[in-house]
């Protein structure tokens, strides 16, 4: 970069190919292993075992495709903000649900 | 495998924020994720109250559709991924073919949720049909969940196959190109939220059982 670069977020991130096959193929791989899971009863943690893989499946894609792990600091700042409201919303409403 | 594209941009050129243009995007996808996330909160409280007949409703969902569904998705994700690094490199035409597949995969999905609805309707069940009012009340609650979350999923669906295919117009108009792409940037960030969602109402509602 020149000392007169100005412009703001220019430097490009370029992911190969093979790196995005790679994240599908693991993508494909946890759809498979949460469809087989499925299969087995796994009492009450079947939700957990679900939502687990789910979350990781999410990860992978915010990180890798959605380039998440290129941008400033801020931008998974505020991702991590948005996932712990949702979080307070859906603890809160399990709170005042449960003392009804 | 990490390049800099900035030495290449001419200085004086025209103002330029592509960080911010991309947060714009996020912040937009924060408030994407709020929208989905009240509906996730009633689905939580009504299946904690009634687990059984979730599970009963779950059962008559197509687990094979559902996972097809699944990884039309995320292949569409993939491509649409590819399709930034092709215009990074210059490759116009792999771009627009790359993204010419991404919405091809949104139709199918499409397509898949057509069949997987109209059999829902032919067999009785649809919003208010007696057929489902004859159910327990958490049957009930749970096609209505189902109905009203895919149904606004596939909506998204239908707005991001639009804003790909105007991504496809500036890529072939050039006023996507290998230096200016945040525009595409940002049509794939919304595609990728709506393969996100998916990914979450897919164990939810086709695999609790």
């Amino acid at each position: 970069m020149t000392e007169h670069e100005h412009q703001h977020g220019a430097e490009a991130h370029v992911v190969s190919y093979g790196r995005y096959v790679l994240i599908w193929l693991g993508l494909v791989g946890l759809t498979g292993a949460t469809v087989a899971l499925a299969g087995i009863d796994l009492g009450r943690w079947v939700i957990m075992t679900a939502l687990t893989i789910a979350s990781i499946k999410g990860l992978l894609v915010l990180n890798e495709f959605m380039h998440l792990k290129f941008e400033d600091r801020v931008f998974r700042i505020f991702a991590l903000v948005a996932g712990v409201v949702l979080l307070i919303f859906i603890t809160l409403t399990f709170f005042d649900y449960a003392f009804h | 495998m990490i390049t800099s594209a900035a030495a290449a941009v001419p200085h004086g050129h025209t103002h330029r924020d592509d960080v911010g243009s991309r947060m714009g995007m996020w912040l937009f996808l924060f408030t994407e994720l709020i929208l989905f996330g009240g509906m996730f909160v009633v689905y939580a409280v009504y299946r904690f109250d009634h687990p059984a007949e979730f599970e009963l409703g779950a059962k008559e969902l197509d687990t094979l559709i559902g996972t097809i569904n699944t990884m039309v998705l995320l292949t569409s994700s993939l491509t649409v991924a590819m399709s930034i690094t092709a215009i990074q490199q210059g490759k116009k035409r792999l771009s627009l073919l790359l993204v010419g597949i991404t919405i091809l995969l949104a139709l199918m999905f499409l397509v898949n949720k057509y069949f997987e609805w109209h059999h829902k309707f032919e067999s009785g069940l649809y919003p208010q049909s007696p057929e489902l009012l004859n159910k327990p009340p958490g049957e009930i609650l749970y096609f209505g969940l189902y109905f009203v979350m895919t149904g606004l999923h596939a909506l998204h669906v239908i707005i991001g196959a639009i804003v790909l295919a105007v991504m496809m117009v500036f890529i072939q108009r050039g006023s996507i190109n290998k230096d200016s792409y945040v525009k595409l940037e940002a049509g794939a960030l919304y595609w990728h939220l709506v393969d996100i969602i998916w990914i979450f109402l897919f164990p939810l509602f086709y695999l609790i059982h």
